[in-house]
């Protein structure tokens, strides 16, 4: 139904994956363009987060194939595809707790810095590591926050450093499970403030259950219902499409 | 407060308890030559010894969450690569000492390969299995003394002096070991690697999706730990004279777990008290009677229940709360 976009950051063909008898993606194909911030979104259970998995890496497809910039990346281990410039935040708060703020980001850099086989020297002091990550930090204004332990951060502060995480790893597509998941409206408000100040810069894939923030920044979006694509287009087209109107958006939009 | 237990401590105690644990070693002997010398001696080089494999210890269960119950193994290894050498005659150190860290490296890259693919309670029996696949290999070596063990002829020379010979000259070279395995651990815990390794204890999944192959990282602090054990082996072949497999048993190992957790685990240091409370209260309590673990048993758990930190952290609660008033 969407139509081929050519050199795509990120192309899905006819994606499966089962679980026994449980089809939970059902062959979806998905395109999205440099700089696209491309939302998906569907009610529970409809294979979201089992869709962000299996672009990550952590969860193997049954059936088709995922490219990365054109590479074929169906096979690779989530370090090997990290390398490749995809990063992804959890819709499960996923930090090193036992980390200040600015080490784990700083991990993220260190990934792409060099060799981590060193094993002299002080990583903590390595003023190139922490001033890049303190460089993310500002971008989701968490720098007042940089020596706290991860574990010590609100809820949404854990979410910004997510997003602070993803940044430091300077991503070509940056998948984010439910960034809203669980925060305030007025957190809420801040994440969209920093996402959309992020718009552009990197291809997106957006998965969110806050419609607010789907349709404040998403350039397109491709509705999920029983691991299957019911539609995508541009949000204005498919908050429009009736098929989508009955089987998702009629519950929470007039 | 839990997540401070594992934490790198607070810069101040960071450095004065060490700096105290080493000059206690480094003036034992002094001591020790009011008392009754060869054997408080002998203890001391013991506590040290098992100091070095405890540290190894601490270093993959404390800072990267991998409780190996099969480190005696390596234990095991540098002493039987020690005693075998020397029963066909060779006891040059600048060979067998390289040789023992060598072959324990291997064993534990092998097993790591197999032992990383598996977590939490599925890595500890899979280690405590190829612990004891080596303890019956060892005892299966007939030529070498089989389940009874054998005895050294000579402990190890260095270009042919006998530079271990004297109880005192062994006792030193002995704590130079130890400091060295301290400092380098310690170095090694706050490095590049170090950091990557604490980060796939905390959260393995993530460090995948920033990019870092969280298993080698680990197979490497694997062998790391491996080859210090290892060396705590072929010292202590040299101090006891004696290589045996009971060196290798399941028990040997959960003893060096006991004293990781005993002196307070993840902190290093820690490692070295541990060793050392448990044997001299193994030594004490053994001389009030022959059932001394009914005594150590429940000191353990009382340790365990109540001083999360171990050792150590219940002497920090109790500086603590003295500064306090």
């Amino acid at each position: 139904m969407a139509e081929p976009v050519p050199n795509p950051v990120l192309r899905i063909e006819n994606l499966r994956k089962n679980f026994g008898g449980l089809v939970v993606t059902d062959g979806v194909s998905l395109d999205i363009k440099a700089g696209e911030l491309h939302a998906v979104i569907g009610p529970n259970g409809a294979g979201k987060t089992t869709l962000i998995n299996q672009i990550s890496g952590t969860l193997e497809p049954s059936a088709g194939a995922i490219y990365l910039n054109g590479e074929d990346i169906t096979a690779l281990p989530p370090n090997k595809r990290a390398e490749l410039g995809l990063a992804r935040s959890f819709q499960i708060t996923s930090v090193l707790p036992r980390f200040s703020a600015l080490e784990n980001v700083a991990l993220a850099v260190q990934a792409r810095s060099g060799s981590s086989y060193q094993f002299i020297g002080r990583a903590d002091r390595e003023s190139a590591l922490n001033d890049a990550a303190m460089e993310a930090l500002t971008e989701v204004s968490l720098d007042a926050r940089a020596d706290v332990l991860a574990a010590h951060l609100s809820h949404g502060e854990k979410r910004a450093l997510e997003l602070a995480i993803a940044l430091a790893m300077q991503p070509k597509l940056l998948l984010l499970d439910e960034p809203m998941a669980g925060t305030g409206p007025e957190e809420s408000e801040r994440l969209i403030v920093v996402l959309q100040k992020l718009k552009g810069r990197f291809a997106m894939m957006l998965v969110e259950h806050d419609m607010n923030a789907v349709f404040a920044l998403a350039d397109r979006i491709s509705v999920l219902t029983y691991g299957r694509i019911l539609a995508s287009g541009p949000p204005a087209q498919v908050r429009a499409d009736p098929a989508v109107m009955t089987a998702y958006l009629g519950e929470e939009l007039e | 407060m839990s997540l401070s237990v594992t934490a790198l401590p607070r810069a101040r105690n960071y450095e004065a308890l060490p700096i105290a644990i080493f000059l206690v070693l480094a003036l034992a002997p002094l001591a020790a030559s009011f008392g009754a010398e060869t054997y408080l001696l002998g203890l001391f080089t013991r506590v040290m010894i098992y100091g070095i494999a405890a540290l190894a210890l601490d270093f993959i269960c404390g800072y990267g969450g991998l409780v190996s119950f099969g480190h005696a193994a390596f234990v095991g290894i540098g002493a039987y690569t020690a005693g075998i050498f020397s029963a066909h005659g060779i006891t040059d150190m600048a060979i067998t000492l390289p040789v023992a860290l060598i072959v324990s490296a291997l064993f534990a890259w092998l097993t790591g390969t197999v032992c990383l693919r598996t977590k939490s309670v599925y890595f500890i029996m899979i280690t405590l299995a190829f612990g004891q696949m080596i303890y019956f290999v060892a005892g299966s070596l007939s030529p070498y003394g089989g389940d009874d063990g054998m005895t050294l002829k000579l402990r190890s020379t260095l270009f042919g002096f006998p530079v271990l010979q004297n109880d005192r000259a062994l006792y030193y070279a002995v704590l130079a070991f130890l400091l060295v395995s301290y400092l380098l651990l310690r170095a090694i815990v706050s490095s590049r690697f170090g950091r990557v390794f604490r980060g796939a204890r905390d959260n393995p999944t993530r460090m995948a999706t920033i990019g870092y192959d969280v298993f080698r990282y680990q197979r490497v602090a694997y062998v790391i730990a491996g080859c210090l054990g290892g060396l705590a082996g072929f010292l202590l072949a040299n101090a006891t004279e004696f290589v045996s497999p009971s060196f290798m048993s399941w028990q040997r190992s959960g003893e060096l777990i006991i004293m990781v957790l005993f002196g307070g685990i993840g902190t290093l240091h820690g490692a070295i008290v541990g060793a050392a409370a448990f044997l001299l209260l193994e030594d004490m309590l053994g001389g009030i009677t022959e059932n001394w673990k009914l005594i150590f048993g429940p000191m353990l758990v009382l340790i365990v229940l109540f001083a999360r930190g171990g050792l150590l952290g219940l002497a920090q609660s109790v500086w603590e709360r003295l500064r306090r008033g």
